[in-house]
């Protein structure tokens, strides 16, 4: 990144005001920033940081505040480059309002092996594998009744896979809290599984300890009057691997943000997902991969479909390759696939390089129409329209259904692709 | 054996000018084991028919017939007629996204048969046709026409038309673009699924290069919309010498207008 921050990042100084009278990070300054009212004052300077932001300037991801605490984080007014592509106005209050609703019900289907816990708020686990990165996230964490906890021993290496079912049962605003431990060298498979109607906001803290292997398969297929925003912060140990896999089908408005940060080296991450918005649908996925040790590995891969009036989706890559994170091999993509006119797919792939010791780092986006021509070429073969439209989309999401590795999931999700697909030929 | 026939076919399409007949009167019967070569210059409609036959919906036929066996053709979806027999080559093949060519054969050939292919028997006449045209066995798992060139694409095309066993193949422009070598492969694809006995060929082409390997019974000169002479092999000959010129000079600037 730019060498204008080091001088802000002498001991003491504090982040987000000049350290030199008349200069910012931004540059020169006729005059000097108002503390308090100025754009890197008051309460969007980073004074409240608790991580990572320290010394990197405002534009960089890792820059972005972070804090448990509600108040630190201003009142979201939609341009904010985290929330420029989301309607505020659908999140069912979600980002100002309190969140006192029932939230989903937990249960968790699980090997005995596996520890089920609901704790309160003072719990260790709680806040261990990450802090709210955004309003929605802080307001959830602010509202919380407590927190499901599912661990996984260290050593199990399970061949059941983990369903925690989070079933929403009306649409009051709700917070929600699920912490998933893989403790030292376990392997297992979770997942949250949502289901029913809500309005949520919901934290998912995942720690991944040394050496452990985790999957977590989060799949969103709620009514259609549903609102889930949900940030999924994962940790990962040393020589640890996770494969996360958002599935995006069901809810009016579904905004996850999976979060990968590398706690030691040698770990692996692949981060995938899998969306299919019909009309009037809005399935936002934002991605984060912090690497901030050496010789890690991810890999992010983001599938979408779209069809029918006002079918939205946005995907928002971000990878950091921080400085010490030398021998880093990162790759990400979107691709997505337009059905019918009057969709819109947003796709941002975001790459920050702060080393050039790097093994690879690349990035690709593409956003494809399944036009007329294609379903002449089809159909010119004897392909009847119906079977031919299925035939491009079942192949083209078929890429992510393969890497999930988990038979049942697979099966259950080809089922679903063709409602979604049953549903837009009607 | 069957017979295709078309009967006083008017075409026209619309473009931002309004709308355009470019096929002017169109009468042409094919039956089994012929060829007919359909040339003539850039924009007399050749590659209008070839589209129109195969039902895409860019073109409407104002009037006349085309009937396969005596079943009324421009009355069937665009699947229904590849489902009835009719095969087109097409100039431009474009890419599928998201299909892999196996999986675009064998959902293509069981819609057309009605029936699934047996598996083995299936992927070894694919594994064969595939390496007679020198297509690279890797090209299976590739999407549709992705990534390749303008000759692999072409001889992906005769690829089909070996699988599929249509009754009536339709080739446009399936010489343009190709290398010597690539014409050849392309040009024995035609040739032996014509041998089997049960295929009609109307070979539509601008140059008469690739005639030298296909040999056709029929030629047919196109000239703004219209057969403007048809005769043996031996006028294809004669073009060859000649050019289109003479055509030209009579129709004037007419053709240069149309697409």
């Amino acid at each position: 990144m730019t060498g204008i921050t080091e001088e802000a990042t002498k001991d003491g100084a504090r982040i987000g005001a000049p350290s030199i009278e008349g200069f910012t990070e931004e540059g020169e300054s006729l005059s000097p920033t108002p503390v308090v009212t100025g754009p890197l004052g008051g309460a969007a300077s980073k004074s409240h940081s608790h991580g990572g932001g320290y010394g990197i300037p405002d534009s960089s991801r890792a820059g972005r505040l972070t804090s448990y605490r509600l108040a630190d984080f201003p009142e979201l007014k939609g341009t904010e480059e985290e929330w420029r592509f989301t309607p505020l106005r659908r999140l069912g209050g979600l980002h100002k309002d309190a969140l006192d609703g029932a939230a989903p019900a937990v249960v968790v289907e699980a090997p005995e092996s596996v520890r089920v816990e609901t704790v309160g708020r003072d719990d260790s686990r709680v806040g261990s594998a990450g802090i709210p990165e955004d309003r929605v996230s802080a307001n959830a964490w602010a509202h919380f009744a407590d927190a499901t906890v599912v661990t996984i021993p260290a050593g199990a290496e399970l061949e059941e896979r983990i369903s925690v079912n989070l079933t929403g049962a009306g649409l009051a605003a709700s917070a929600q809290h699920v912490v998933i431990v893989a403790e030292e060298g376990a392997r297992a498979v979770v997942v949250l599984n949502h289901e029913g109607q809500a309005v949520v906001s919901e934290n998912v803290e995942i720690v991944v300890g040394d050496r452990a292997d985790l999957t977590l398969v989060t799949l969103q297929e709620w009514t259609d009057d549903s609102i889930h925003v949900s940030s999924q912060q994962v940790k990962v140990g040393r020589e640890a691997k996770i494969k996360h896999v958002s599935v995006s089908l069901g809810g009016s408005l579904v905004r996850l943000t999976p979060t990968v940060r590398f706690a030691e080296p040698g770990g692996e991450a692949q981060v995938f997902g899998l969306y299919f918005a019909d009309a009037g649908q809005h399935l936002e996925h934002r991605t984060f991969v912090d690497h901030a040790q050496p010789n890690c590995i991810s890999n992010v891969l983001f599938k979408g479909a779209l069809q029918g009036k006002d079918a939205h989706t946005v995907w928002v890559g971000d990878v950091l390759i921080q400085k010490q994170a030398e021998g880093t091999d990162s790759y990400e993509k979107n691709q997505n696939l337009v059905l019918t006119d009057g969709c819109r797919a947003d796709s941002v792939p975001n790459l920050e390089i702060e080393t050039g010791l790097i093994a690879g780092a690349g990035h690709a986006s593409a956003t494809g129409r399944f036009d007329d021509e294609h379903l002449f070429y089809l159909m010119a073969r004897g392909i009847p329209e119906d079977v031919a439209r299925r035939l491009v989309v079942r192949g083209f999401l078929h890429e992510i259904i393969q890497k999930i590795g988990v038979p049942s999931i697979e099966e259950h999700l080809v089922e679903a692709v063709e409602r979604e697909l049953e549903a837009g030929d009607n | 054996m069957s017979t295709l026939e078309i009967k006083d076919l008017h075409v026209s399409i619309e473009t931002e000018q309004g709308v355009k007949e470019i096929l002017k009167g169109v009468t042409l019967t094919v039956k089994t084991g012929e060829t007919h070569a359909i040339m003539g210059p850039n924009g007399s409609g050749k590659s209008t028919l070839a589209s129109t036959i195969a039902g895409h919906p860019r073109y409407t036929v104002t009037s006349g017939t085309i009937t396969l066996d005596g079943e009324d053709v421009l009355a069937m979806s665009v699947d229904e007629r590849a489902r009835a027999g009719l095969f087109l080559a097409m100039q431009y093949p474009v890419e599928v996204p998201g299909v892999t060519m196996t999986n675009f054969l064998r959902t293509a050939k069981t819609a057309i048969d009605g029936k699934a292919p047996a598996i083995r028997t299936w992927t070894k006449e694919v594994k064969e046709a595939m390496a007679q045209l020198r297509i690279d066995a890797d090209f299976a798992q590739r999407n549709v026409n992705e990534g390749f060139s303008g000759g692999e694409k072409k001889r992906v095309e005769i690829l089909q038309l070996e699988l599929f066993k249509p009754k009536f193949a339709v080739l446009d422009e399936t010489d343009s673009g190709l290398d010597v070598d690539a014409l050849k492969v392309v040009s024995e694809g035609v040739n032996r699924a014509q041998a089997e006995g049960n295929m009609g060929t109307l070979l539509i082409t601008h140059y008469t290069r690739i005639l030298r390997y296909i040999k056709p019974e029929f030629v047919h000169v196109f000239v703004d919309g219209k057969i403007a002479e048809q005769g043996g092999p031996e006028l294809a000959d004669r073009l060859e010498e000649e050019g289109y010129d003479r055509y030209l000079a009579g129709a004037g600037s007419a053709v240069q207008a149309s697409i």
